[in-house]
């Protein structure tokens, strides 16, 4: 069975490779790339498999699994510009499919259990853009 | 493995008409869809891609998606009567079933002139005819 959690948060990113001039940095990622940054009211989805307990029916009580995701994620991307205040978009560029990837990583080990797993991240950047995360599992053709 | 999505809208008129049935089975069969000067939706595109990232954190450059989207799709079916204006259903009713079959079949046509490596792949796309009726096919569904 598989249960999903939303939560939103609002964060500001630069899209820019510092490796790459900035006429490459314009071509690469758009108006994204402005150094000045901008920002998205970002939507996250996060889905868990699991079997439900059986005495009380439940994956995982949905109270603790907000109180995960607003501990894990929401307190720290919310409000704030990502490549300078939530590493590892310091060093990392913040495009919406490093950040699916970075939320999995902070949110796996806290999720997983004897009878659930987190099954995946969907984060949109825009309701007409979004990535599903789906583990670190090698992709097959 | 990641999957990335992006949703796009488009608007057409279509008439569901079967030629090989009776016009009486057509009223039937479509309904109010048979209405025989047509009708419109606002049709939304979900079209999902999925591949490893690239050097700059992508799954897929969204500039050449949107403008491949952009030319097989939206100059091809957006403020169009899908009967008459769209070749593909002279030869067979525009239901959204065939919709989203053909609107696979131009993306998967030139995806590798757009997308020369492995990846990213077209996996599936969704077309929602109305917000309560929505419709997937995946990219090896079809030839």
């Amino acid at each position: 069975m598989f249960i999903t959690r939303k939560v939103e948060f609002s964060a500001s990113h630069v899209c820019r490779n510092p490796s790459l001039s900035d006429a490459d940095n314009l071509r690469l990622f758009g108006p994204a790339a402005n150094p000045h940054g901008h920002g998205h009211n970002y939507t996250l989805e996060v889905t868990l498999s699991g079997d439900p307990d059986p005495v009380t029916g439940m994956v995982l009580d949905l109270k603790e699994l907000k109180e995960i995701l607003n501990r894990e994620v929401v307190d720290i991307y919310d409000h704030r510009f990502l490549n300078y205040e939530v590493p590892p978009f310091d060093r990392l560029i913040p495009t919406v499919e490093n950040m699916a990837q970075d939320i999995w990583r902070r949110l796996a080990p806290k999720l997983t259990g004897a009878t659930r797993r987190l099954h995946s991240v969907r984060l949109y950047e825009t309701p007409d853009l979004y990535v599903d995360y789906i583990g670190d599992e090698p992709c097959s053709a | 493995m990641f999957r990335l999505t992006r949703r796009y809208a488009f608007a057409a008129s279509h008439r569901l008409h079967a030629p090989s049935l009776s016009d009486e089975d057509n009223r039937r069969l479509y309904g109010k869809c048979n209405n025989p000067y047509g009708h419109g939706h606002n049709y939304v595109l979900e079209v999902s891609v999925r591949g490893p990232l690239d050097a700059h954190g992508r799954a897929a450059d969204t500039t050449l998606l949107d403008r491949l989207v952009s030319e097989q799709v939206l100059a091809a079916f957006d403020h169009r009567n899908l009967n008459l204006e769209a070749p593909a259903f002279h030869s067979q009713v525009p239901t959204s079933e065939n919709l989203a079959r053909e609107i696979c079949r131009r993306l998967k046509r030139r995806w590798s002139a757009v997308f020369a490596g492995p990846w990213p792949a077209l996996e599936k796309i969704r077309i929602a005819e109305t917000p309560r009726n929505i419709f997937e096919i995946r990219t090896d569904e079809i030839e």
